[in-house]
């Protein structure tokens, strides 16, 4: 499995990585709007960077544009489960914003289809 | 449209609005090649961890002994504009993986389904998949040299789908002909709407 060792992994694991050990011991629900496209972005800078591991400095980085989770977990070479917990600390703390999960469409509508396939036609 | 409200300096932050297009089909149909051809970036490599059973991902954390498998996803992106941009994802190859592909199907545009004409049967389960869930889909049949030219309506036939559904020819390396199958599927979608509504 792809892994970057300055993470969380133990090279011996292999495959067979164990959950907890890459999120350190933490079980703590993972926020249940993080889809694998939800749009993510960093606040230009942390509240408190004491505070946040490199991993969530890395993070904070990285969205300094919107990206998607998958975009995220894909840059960093780990796992989505992995980053959707990262995330979810850093929404909690106020150092990333989503878009209120009350306002995002479930499916897209006609206004958003037209722009998405008068895009495609421009590409 | 799109900007959260923020308590902190930095005011508003724009936010995209993100859609999605599922690529599908069995076995190296060439879901990967499409979605390589018509995406802006170098295709993106993500994995998801689950457990032999199949959990879902909020539960793979409570699991601290079991094992767990990564599925891996392949996918791209489109920015459409500086306010909705679009992911292509390929399905993964591995069809027990229910669980990733509804991750995938929720709230997408649609899918597109790539069939290869000497594997038909490979692409039933992809079709089966949306058209039990209502997700809108279209067949794309991807002509891969040496294949036996199909027509059109022998393939339809073969797949047992409805006539409402397109079915288009493409080759998936070629980046136009990927946009053409995009637009249908987009269409296809829009067409849908208009008629529930
Ligand atoms: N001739 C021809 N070859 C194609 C076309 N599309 C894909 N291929 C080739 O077919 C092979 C499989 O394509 P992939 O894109 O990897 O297929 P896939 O559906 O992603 O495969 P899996 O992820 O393994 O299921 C590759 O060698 C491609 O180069 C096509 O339109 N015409
Ligand atoms: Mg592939």
């Amino acid at each position: 499995m792809a892994g970057r060792e300055d993470w969380w992994y133990d090279e011996a694991a292999g495959p067979l990585v164990r959950p907890y050990a890459m999120v350190r011991g933490r079980t703590r629900p993972l926020r249940p709007e993080l889809h694998l496209v939800t749009q993510v972005r960093a606040m230009p800078s942390p509240a408190d960077p004491a505070a946040l591991s490199v991993e969530h400095l890395e993070i904070m980085e990285l969205c300094r544009r919107p990206l998607s989770v998958a975009e995220v977990a894909a840059y960093l070479d780990v796992p989505l489960v992995v980053v959707k917990v990262l995330l979810s600390d850093l929404i909690q703390r106020g150092d990333v914003v989503i878009r209120d999960p009350s306002r995002v469409p479930q499916v897209p509508d006609r206004n958003l289809l037209q722009a998405v396939l008068d895009g495609v036609r421009g590409i | 449209m799109v900007s959260v409200e923020s308590e902190r300096p930095g005011g508003e932050l724009l936010v995209p609005t993100p859609v999605k297009i599922v690529v599908a089909g069995g076995f190296g149909t060439g879901k990967t090649t499409m979605v390589n051809s018509v995406s802006e970036i170098p295709p993106l490599h993500t994995e998801e961890l689950l457990t032999e059973a199949g959990v879902g991902v909020d539960d793979v954390l409570g699991l601290e002994q079991k094992e767990t498998t990564t599925v891996a996803l392949d996918f791209g992106r489109i920015t459409i504009n500086p306010e909705v941009v679009l992911y292509l994802f390929g399905t993964p190859g591995q069809n027990r993986f229910w669980f990733m592909w509804d991750e995938l199907a929720y709230g997408a545009i649609g899918a597109v389904i790539l069939v290869d004409t000497r594997r038909l049967d490979s692409s039933f389960p992809s079709i089966d998949f949306f058209e039990r869930r209502g997700i809108p889909f279209i067949i794309a049949v991807n002509c891969f040299e040496g294949a036996h030219a199909y027509e059109v309506a022998e393939v339809r036939r073969a797949l047992d789908v409805d006539e409402a559904i397109p079915l288009v020819l493409c080759d998936a390396r070629d980046r136009e002909s990927s946009k053409t199958v995009l637009v249908s599927l987009i269409q296809h979608t829009m067409d849908r709407l208009d008629a529930m509504a």
